[in-house]
């Protein structure tokens, strides 16, 4: 008995582990396989951008030919150098307004709907919610085109320029407080709100003692895309823009980019990266003390989903 | 008396988004219609916008159906163009991004964070900025070239930034990859490894685990990855402006652009946006409805 058992024993592990041997080598191979694809892909995606950002360095007047390290295209150019040419100045400056303007206005009116939306039922909230993800996916050109003949044609007190671009982007944008904040409220669910009430709260107070304070994480991923996703925006501040005093650091890109620019142009270009990389990395440590106090995943997988 | 005040809390704390959204979403889209459906002034060419729906003529949108599918149909190439390359540019994403996604939820192990926030990473880099990146390698005498032509060694002159084709359809690729990567990681992150595990246990290997559990699971990640693409690929006009700027690369987003900017054509540019609205209202409503499940769902 125990003879015959003991071959078989051996046979059945060493295949068994042999199996498994063969199974981890054929999946390791697939690991370096993607693996190597995903390095391939993220050189690809980064490379450009990092050249871009080297030739805002450059000495010279080339964005191909390197002639040595110099800040001439940040200070130093009498005519040319961010600091020394008016329209990158003014054009730096807006942008970051309407980021900013955007921002306020956009989150606070997304959230306080998001919530409205998590109790309210019937068809004037759903439709509002349906209207809401079409901004979302529309062609930016059709909200762009609709304002600006809502500006020209329709007689508002409004012209164009500064307040019809924040308008535009505000709408573009409101979808995403929206959206990341309903996720989250269903993910919180109705009893925290319920035992608040049972301890005497108004249904008001239960939403800004209780529920506001769990919704901060969501709240701040909503703020800092928003945030990103405007200082980005092209089309929107392009159609309802007035005159030069209102053009961002993309519309400049987009005019002066096939005519022969200076590093200047990737100079700006370098600027808006790093404000905006410095508001993803504070809103990234900001969103992990809170996401961590709650008890919250608080990886950058939880941070990346909820985008 | 308190019951009423909680009722009227929420229709309180909406008001405000719905206000907006009717005042500038719903109208402006209303006033495109008007001047879309209304006539242009004879002699200053500009448009006049019939408020009426009874009164609104058809004049603006024969002009555009004539030259989408009438006899001087000169609309048609770029509606095709953009077809085609909308087509081509999105399967191209969905074999880059798939690979990716599925390495960065799945292999990528402790270099997990690393890798994903470099996928995050082109977000916040504008858009204008990586094209002009592009423009910057692919200008004559660019990096691009100098590789190609090993220095100048060998005589070849590509010429990328007017009117190629395969630039426009790389730059939408570059573009737009970053926004299907991240719904796809999210559905592939979703996939449980123990399924995994009970799928090999069951004798899956190899292909029969991707073409039978990974692939129908994430059915969802890519619907909504590429229409998150393609929609506003429909309407982009400044890729080609930027990495072209020449007529045979023009898209739809062009011929509504170019008649928005030369005067008189404002009616024009909005009958074509109405149409476009009008074939894209389909794959919106689907992804709204698509979004309402995951929501469900979750």
């Amino acid at each position: 008995m125990t003879v015959s058992a003991a071959p078989a024993e051996a046979i059945l592990e060493e295949s068994g582990v042999r199996r498994r041997r063969r199974l981890r080598g054929s999946s390791d191979a697939r690991a370096y396989g993607l693996g190597t694809i995903t390095i391939i892909y993220l050189l690809w995606a980064l490379v450009p951008v990092a050249i871009t950002v080297l030739f805002s360095f450059n000495e010279g007047r080339s964005r191909s030919t390197w002639q040595g390290f110099s800040l001439r295209w940040y200070t130093w150019d009498p005519t040319g150098s961010v600091i020394n040419d008016e329209s990158i100045r003014t054009a730096l400056t807006h942008t970051v307004t309407l980021a900013v303007i955007a921002t306020i206005i956009t989150v606070p009116l997304g959230v306080l709907f998001a919530l409205a939306l998590d109790r309210w039922r019937g068809r004037i909230p759903a439709g509002a919610n349906f209207l809401a993800l079409i901004t979302f996916v529309i062609p930016e050109i059709a909200l762009a085109i609709g304002l600006l003949f809502m500006v020209t044609y329709l007689a508002t007190p409004f012209g164009l320029g500064t307040w019809a671009q924040v308008i535009g982007l505000v709408t573009f944008q409101l979808a995403y407080p929206i959206v990341i904040c309903r996720a989250r409220l269903l993910t919180i669910g109705t009893h925290y709100e319920e035992a608040a009430r049972d301890l005497g709260a108004s249904a008001l107070g239960a939403v800004r003692r209780v529920i506001l304070p769990m919704l901060f994480p969501a709240i701040l991923v909503s703020a800092i895309l928003v945030f990103a996703d405007v200082l980005d925006d092209f089309v929107i501040v392009r159609y309802l823009s007035s005159d030069a005093s209102t053009e961002t650091t993309s519309m400049r890109i987009y005019q002066t980019a096939r005519a022969a620019p200076t590093p200047a142009l990737n100079a700006m270009a370098t600027i808006i990266l790093v404000v905006s990389t410095l508001v993803i990395v504070l809103g990234w440590l900001l969103y992990r003390r809170w996401s961590k106090r709650q008890g919250q995943a608080s990886d950058l997988g939880s941070f990346a989903g909820t985008l | 008396m308190k019951d009423r005040s909680t009722r009227l809390l929420w229709p309180i704390l909406g008001l405000p988004a719905i206000v907006w959204i009717v005042l500038f979403f719903l109208i402006p889209l209303y006033v495109v219609l008007c001047v879309a459906f209304g006539t242009v002034d004879p002699i200053f060419r500009s448009p006049i916008p019939i408020w009426n729906p009874l009164e609104w003529q058809f004049t603006q949108v024969g002009v555009v159906w004539d030259r989408l599918v009438g006899p001087d149909n000169f609309y048609l190439p770029a509606v095709l163009r953009t077809l085609l390359y909308v087509t081509i540019a999105v399967t191209a994403c969905l074999l880059i991004s798939f690979p990716v996604a599925y390495f960065t939820a799945r292999y990528a192990g402790k270099y997990r964070g690393l890798v994903l926030a470099l996928l995050i990473a082109p977000f916040w880099i504008s858009y204008m900025m990586r094209m002009l990146a592009w423009i910057n390698l692919l200008q004559p005498e660019g990096l691009v070239n100098t590789i190609i032509t090993m220095g100048g060694l060998i005589p070849i002159d590509i010429n990328w930034l007017s009117g190629n084709p395969f630039t426009v359809v790389m730059g939408l690729i570059y573009g737009y990859v970053p926004y299907m990567l991240l719904p796809l990681f999210a559905a592939l992150d979703r996939i449980s490894p123990s399924l995994i595990e009970a799928a090999r246990d069951l004798g899956a290997t190899g292909f029969d685990l991707f073409r039978r559990v990974i692939l129908p699971m994430s059915v969802p990640g890519i619907v909504a990855g590429s229409l998150l693409i393609a929609l506003p690929m429909m309407g982009d006009y400044f890729t080609s402006d930027m990495l072209s700027k020449s007529p045979n690369t023009a898209m739809i987003g062009n011929l509504i652009n170019l008649s928005i900017v030369s005067p008189g054509q404002a009616g024009q540019a909005g009958a074509l946006l109405i149409l476009v609205l009008l074939v894209l209202l389909v794959p919106m409503v689907l992804y709204t409805r698509s979004n309402a499940r995951a929501e469900v769902r979750s």
